[in-house]
């Protein structure tokens, strides 16, 4: 990895100037970029670290919401004792990533970014409905999660673009979110399927929202439409969770490889899918704290 | 090739070193400042081999880079033993026979001090799961299991004498 320049730019404005250059890419914690570099997949000519930006490594509480820093560390994430009460499905997704050391460094803006269709907090984001806030060099805009993955390695950030920071909508009461995923064995490897499942019942206990997002049965992680609408109106029994199921497998258009066939992959989904929204309802229906 | 100046803590002393904008801290422990106890076994995350103690948090040297230990507070395995008085973990390790090559044991034992840094009690599933990052190829995990929780039964019974 030698001629390579490295760039720790103090401010984001410094940032988005630096990444002009012909060969820059941005780095928050390096456990995709330094790894690919390594092996000779990319080879930048500038490393931009973001992490000595302000602000971008934390976690902040604004009007009863949260905003994740892009490059904060799965670490941060999940010693948030607020953060992990409201989004316990989105920190539980970031702390499965890697292995401790991995969880020092690794970010929710680098797992998003480096488009890997099995990233795992990329589902439960999705489900949360989060916001990305991106800056360049012609200003700033705010889309959601499920716009920036095209497909593998691929996003929708344009040249010198830098994603700041995660905007989690204001958490509506009995709201609770999950995420499950299937590897072979507990820990350090990557997912078979994810699943991300947000619902918010109302005070009889009847699902009024729900979104559903599933990970490595398609070239990016999907927001099955379907399937939370499948849910609306319901108490999560089993006759709509049944839909649930046939939504999440008809979404799903997995490759067979040796993790697990294509076949294995939309049955697991399906299946995966259901017990999150059974582990998001329960913890909605504990959810009886805010209004 | 450009190199900067790096200022950085390493095991408690104020070290300046040249470090190349591509070069890992790993590259920079070993090659630049000459502790080589840290040791490379893939490169890529994967072993743990390379494990060290970057303002508190257990990091892969190899994938960070070396510029970005400016400021910074870094613990390796050559600053766990105190004036060659060995730590507990150390001292366990061995009680235990916790190691054949020896090839892991320096990312293992700062990977066990990170943990028993924040949690002086550990459950064994508590251990097993922290140190999942510590790839061992000979010993197996039974005999670090045990001796990091008999290490931590150490340091809480130091704890109390003091
Ligand atoms: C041993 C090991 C185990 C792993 N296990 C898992 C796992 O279980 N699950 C999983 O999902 N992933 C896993 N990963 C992959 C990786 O750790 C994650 O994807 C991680 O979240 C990446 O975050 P990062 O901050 O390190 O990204 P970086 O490597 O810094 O960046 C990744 C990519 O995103 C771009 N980028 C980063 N931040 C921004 C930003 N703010 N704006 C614009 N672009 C940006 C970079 O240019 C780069 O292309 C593993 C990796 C390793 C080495
Ligand atoms: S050498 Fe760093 S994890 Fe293997
Ligand atoms: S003792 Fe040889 S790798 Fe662990």
């Amino acid at each position: 990895m030698s001629g390579v320049e490295y760039l720790s730019p103090g401010s984001v404005a410094e940032a988005v100037r630096a990444l002009q250059v012909d060969g820059a890419r941005v780095m928050a914690g390096g456990t995709d970029l330094l790894v690919q570099m390594r092996i000779g997949r990319t080879k930048p000519k500038l490393v931009v670290d973001l992490k000595r930006i302000p602000g971008i490594a934390g976690i902040r509480e604004e009007d009863g919401a949260f905003i994740i820093g892009a490059a904060a560390s799965g670490a941060a994430l999940g010693e948030h004792e607020a953060l992990r009460k409201a989004w316990p499905g989105i920190v539980e997704a970031a702390n499965l990533i890697g292995s401790t050391q991995i969880q020092g460094r690794a970010s929710l803006g680098g797992n998003l970014c480096n488009a890997s269709p099995a990233a795992d907090s990329v589902p439960a984001l999705i489900a949360a409905g989060a916001t990305c806030v991106i800056v360049g060099p012609n200003g700033e805009r705010e889309v959601p999660v499920e716009a920036i993955q095209v497909g593998p390695g691929k996003t929708t950030l344009a040249n010198g673009e830098v994603l700041l920071a995660f905007r989690l909508p204001k958490r509506a009461a009995h709201t609770g979110d999950a995420y499950l995923r299937l590897i072979p064995r507990t820990e350090m490897d990557i997912a078979v399927v994810g699943a991300g499942v947000c619902v918010t019942l109302d005070a009889s206990g009847k699902c009024i929202a729900a979104r559903v997002s599933v990970g490595a049965v398609a070239p990016t992680a999907l927001l099955v439409e379907a399937a939370g609408a499948a849910l609306v109106g319901s108490s999560l029994d089993d006759a709509a969770l049944t839909n649930l199921e046939a939504a999440v497998a008809a979404a799903a258009r997995p490759i067979s490889d040796k993790r697990g066939t294509a076949e294995y992959r939309t049955k697991v989904a399906a299946v995966l899918a259901r017990r999150a929204a059974l582990i998001a309802r329960d913890r909605a229906q504990k959810d009886g704290a805010k209004a | 090739m450009s190199r900067t100046v790096v200022n950085a803590v390493v095991n408690g002393e104020p070290v300046e070193f040249l470090a190349g904008g591509g070069q890992s801290l790993l590259d920079a422990l070993r090659d630049e400042l000459r502790l080589t106890g840290s040791k490379e076994g893939c490169g890529t995350g994967d072993c743990g081999a390379c494990s060290v103690i970057v303002d508190g948090r257990l990091v892969c040297a190899c994938l960070m880079l070396a510029p970005e230990a400016e400021g910074k507070r870094i613990e390796t395995i050559e600053g766990l033993a105190d004036n060659g008085h060995l730590h507990p973990l150390q001292h366990q390790f061995l009680e235990h026979a916790a190691l054949q090559c020896g090839f892991c044991t320096p990312g293992l034992l700062m990977a066990s001090k990170a943990l028993l840094d924040r949690n002086p009690d550990p459950t064994e599933t508590e251990v097993r799961y922290w140190l999942a990052g510590n790839i061992c190829r000979c010993t197996g995990y039974d005999k670090v299991v045990r001796a990091v929780m008999d290490a931590a039964a150490d340091l809480r019974q130091e704890g109390k004498s003091k």
